[in-house]
């Protein structure tokens, strides 16, 4: 078995190209299935410690900078699109548009990490890491006095922002390296209209973490204390 | 192989709504509507989320058993997180033995705001106080 | 007598040799046999720990291993025998080699992603091995916290890893099957005509895929307590110790039907192939596997009976528990009906399969007990609970793993056992295995905890009587290693189908060639579509 083997045509085991096709498909969104309960214990955890600590989750919010997540809800939302485009380009056999709707939202992809980069290093700089370095103090110390929130329940909130994007920026890299391969496979000429599983279902995955994004923006940035 | 090509025109038209949706989420945040904030951001991101599963990721033309694969994972998500959840919204049922003094457990509602809570504490009788 | 090497025909062992072609091979049937190897060596290391464990617990005040090494020694044990030989048992062994051939199918769906697992399950189990020959783990297999972390001083983080990297083999082999049993069933298999042994992996497939990502996001955070100390499971810090229960539970519960599921599907497959007769109630069977693995995600609660759990969810959790008796005494209740009026013969695989049906039984109704909640609190804790989990995973999981592999032995290798040899052996094992478990029910009732080197004089004619049995369930368990590895060599040629049985896997050769079939079966008929004129009841 190698890889040459399943270019040229449907790997061994299938019976024709559409059967490997719909295998593909359903493996990936079977496997989607799977990381949405493990994006779910998260979602779980941070649903019960909100709930006890509304104020603390409140003021955690409100020391996020709400211009950088929703500038970056924008970028995911637009790499979506370019990755529903390299799909389409690649269903239709446009190699070119297919290399360079995936070369898009890669950069869209890196300019979502370098935001998220930025803000982790300027958390750093407020002393807002849980564990390592979480010691609030000026205008971030003012406002957990000011809500009454205590300083582990806000931490406690740290660690979810921290968990939660974290898990979802590890997704995002994991997802611009299958990206990388893609672009590779593409440049080569591996893509046909009958042959594209690849490319759907690498944005089947794209596209699920941008959902993961479109709820860990409010839930994170958002809800509660911004008025 | 045969797969549903979509128009190019309705993969723009659902990223303007997306973003469209985004804008309404952020502008809903900034409007006091108590509890009812989450509520609408929640729904707004769900009706977000509806739109790229459904044409992004095309479950709009697939069949029936990959729509039933993604219903079921988010069907799995609401048993882990309501079960869940049910436990510790009841867990304030039942009052504390007499003497105890006040439970350190999480309970949902009756920390709600930590102000009411340490009035509480702070007008405990003197027995618990003195444990 | 010596038979020589079976040359007839090129099959997926002989096609070709070395170790490169096992390390690289995508072929399901080889991948079940790394499986096979390294579950059994896992096996014999997790059994291990159990020896010491009775041979310690001889004495009342025994002085084998310090308080301190015996809790490692159950940690060992809980750890390695669940995440390193009951879930992958029956599903990566049995299940690959068998869920293609059994739909008529040339491969798993994703034959790399198949030989992924292996390597993701192997680099679980390595790091488990370092951190227990680095000190071991002494937290149990549950891992609980604030003393998993905050607290213990042992490999905590490293065998969580390990624990973390294995559910990912899991989730691969459950993604595989699931897709391959959707996708790949040969022409005229339709689902109502597919073995139970394939809904009953199906079932497992869903659970793998569901349930396993939790323990993954649970053990990360758990981890990541471990370093940071921010409080997520620390009470100090606002923190609940107890979300971890749940998060934890929330897998590790149906983990329980992960190990049960796979073997009820063995024993239908053997009931009905040993009394020649089609399963009672096919449909009810599989659906009740289905109904299983549903309502094993509504229950996980029953475990946290006696924490801080609201009474209330306690409540809410002891009656879906209860809900849960009613698809497994669905399935005793069909197996049963099956053996009536049937030509039963007590080959050594119909054994076990017997055996299971008995002790799962006795498993499951105790766990009756632990599902009401006013008895749960006299009996959590203690060996009633140990009991009653060894009556299901070591009589009912490993009885019909064992007897899987006798029933398809000859199938998997092309030979076949000496099965005097093996008649002995499941009696051993059924005869060990009760006098271990036993007397371990009694012991929990009368108030013994679990997870302590010492115990009160009162209790010691008990626990000498379930050492013993584990001796001799030791020796129960050697006996197949040797025969089963000795008719590798000696064993006479078994031919395409040794026990005249129904199913697509019976009719190619055996060994099977490396793509299963000369040319993709086509079905025509229902499963177990056995010589009904003698004995069909209706």
């Amino acid at each position: 078995m190698n890889l040459s083997e399943v270019h040229t045509g449907h790997a061994h085991q299938f019976e024709d190209i559409e059967q490997q096709h719909e295998a593909g498909t359903l493996g990936m969104w079977a496997f989607l299935a799977t990381e949405i309960m493990f994006f779910g214990g998260l979602f779980a955890a941070y649903t019960i410690y909100r709930t006890a600590y509304l104020p603390a989750f409140e003021t955690g919010s409100r020391l996020l900078d709400l211009r950088l997540g929703a500038f970056n809800t924008v970028v995911l939302i637009g790499s979506s699109l370019t990755m529903a485009l390299a799909v389409r380009a690649a269903q239709t056999g446009e190699r070119n548009k297919l290399a360079t709707y995936i070369v898009l939202t890669m950069i869209l992809g890196a300019a979502f990490l370098g935001v998220k980069a930025f803000e982790y290093e300027h958390k750093w700089d407020h002393s807002l890491i849980p564990g390592l370095k979480f010691a609030p103090e000026g205008e971030d110390l003012l406002q957990i006095t000011r809500w009454h929130a205590g300083i582990p329940q806000v931490q406690l909130f740290f660690c979810f922002y921290f968990f939660m994007t974290g898990m979802h920026a590890l997704h995002m890299i994991i997802g611009l390296g299958l990206l990388a391969v893609l672009l590779v496979r593409s440049l080569r000429g591996n893509f046909s209209t009958h042959y594209y599983s690849p490319v759907e279902v690498n944005g089947l995955y794209w596209h699920f973490v941008d959902i993961v994004w479109i709820f860990l923006f409010p839930l994170l940035y958002l809800i509660g204390g911004r008025y | 192989m045969s797969g549903h090509v979509v128009p190019v025109r309705t993969y723009v038209l659902i990223f303007l709504a997306l973003m469209v949706g985004t804008a309404l989420t952020v502008g809903a945040a900034f409007v006091d509507l108590g509890r009812l904030n989450t509520v609408v951001a929640l729904a707004i991101a769900v009706c977000k989320m509806l739109l790229v599963i459904l044409f992004f990721m095309h479950v709009r033309h697939s069949s029936q058993l990959m729509k039933i694969v993604v219903a079921s994972g988010f069907l799995w998500l609401v048993i882990l997180i309501s079960i869940t959840v049910s436990d510790y919204l009841t867990r304030s049922w039942i009052p504390d033995p007499e003497g105890w003094g006040p439970s350190t457990a999480i309970t949902l509602p009756s920390q709600q705001s930590s102000t009411a809570k340490t009035a509480v504490v702070a007008e405990a009788p003197a027995s618990a106080a003195a444990q | 007598m010596h038979y020589p090497r079976i040359e007839s025909h090129v099959h997926y062992l002989n096609v070709n040799y070395g170790i490169r072609s096992w390390l690289f091979t995508t072929d399901h049937k080889r991948i079940g046999l790394l499986y096979l190897a390294s579950v059994t060596f896992m096996f014999l290391v997790g059994g291990l720990a159990a020896v010491l464990m009775r041979l310690q617990l001889v004495e009342p005040q025994g002085t084998l291993l310090e308080p301190d090494t015996f809790n490692k020694m159950f940690s060992t044990h809980g750890i390695v025998m669940i995440f390193f030989f009951l879930i992958p048992a029956i599903p990566a062994v049995l299940g690959n080699f068998l869920v293609p051939m059994m739909i008529g199918a040339r491969d798993l769906a994703f034959p790399r992603i198949n030989l992924l697992s292996w390597y993701v399950y192997l680099v679980g189990a390595i790091l488990t091995l370092i951190a227990i020959l680095n000190g071991g783990v002494d937290t149990g297999w549950t891992f609980y916290t604030p003393y998993s972390s905050t607290y213990s001083n042992s490999n905590v983080l490293l065998v969580g890893i390990a624990a973390f990297i294995t559910g990912f083999s899991s989730i691969l082999t459950g993604l595989n099957f699931i897709v391959t049993i959707h996708k790949m069933r040969a022409p005229g298999l339709t689902w109502s005509r597919l073995p139970l042994f394939i809904w009953a992996h199906y079932a497992t497939s869903l659970i793998m895929l569901l349930g396993t990502p939790v323990l993954a996001i649970t053990l990360v955070l758990l981890a990541l307590e471990r370093i940071l100390h921010a409080g997520i499971f620390d009470p100090k810090l606002g923190g609940d110790p107890l979300l971890f229960q749940h998060l934890f539970w929330f897998y590790s519960h149906p983990a329980v039907y992960i190990m049960i599921l796979p073997a009820m599907g063995v024993v239908s497959e053997l009931i009905t192939c040993f009394s020649r007769k089609r399963i009672f109630g096919y449909k009810v069977v599989a659906f009740s596997s289905l109904a299983i693995a549903v309502l094993g995600f509504l229950v996980w609660g029953h475990h946290m009976f006696v924490t801080g759990q609201s009474v209330y969810a306690g409540l809410i959790f002891s009656a879906l528990s209860f809900l849960v008796a009613i698809p497994s005494a669905i399935k005793v209740f069909n197996w049963t009906a099956t053996l009536y009026k049937g030509s039963i013969s007590h080959d050594a695989p119909m054994l076990y399969a017997l055996g299971f049906i008995g002790l799962f039984t006795m498993g499951g109704l105790t766990g009756l007990f632990l599902a009401s909640l006013a008895t749960d609190v006299h009996l959590n804790g203690t060996y009633f609970i140990v009991a009653h989990f060894h009556y299901i995973m070591v009589g009912g999981t490993i009885m019909a793993y064992l007897g899987g592999i006798h029933f398809w032995w000859p199938k998997i290798s092309g030979r076949l056992y000496p099965d005097k040899w093996a008649r002995f052996a499941a009696l051993v094992i059924f005869i060990g295995f009760n006098l271990t478990f036993f007397p371990q029910f009694l012991l929990g009732y009368l108030g013994m905890p679990r997870r302590y080197a010492f115990y009160p004089q009162e209790f010691q004619v008990l626990n000498v009587l379930s050492s013993a049995g584990a001796s001799v369930l030791g020796v129960g368990y050697a006996i197949p290693l040797i025969y089963l590895i000795w008719s590798l060599r000696y064993g006479p040629p078994a031919g395409p189908n040794p026990w005249g049985a129904k199913g697509l896997e019976w009719q190619t050769p055996s060994p099977p060639p490396t793509e299963n079939f000369e040319e993709t079966p086509i079905v025509t008929e229902e499963a177990y579509a056995y010589a009904s004129e003698d004995h069909e009841l209706v």
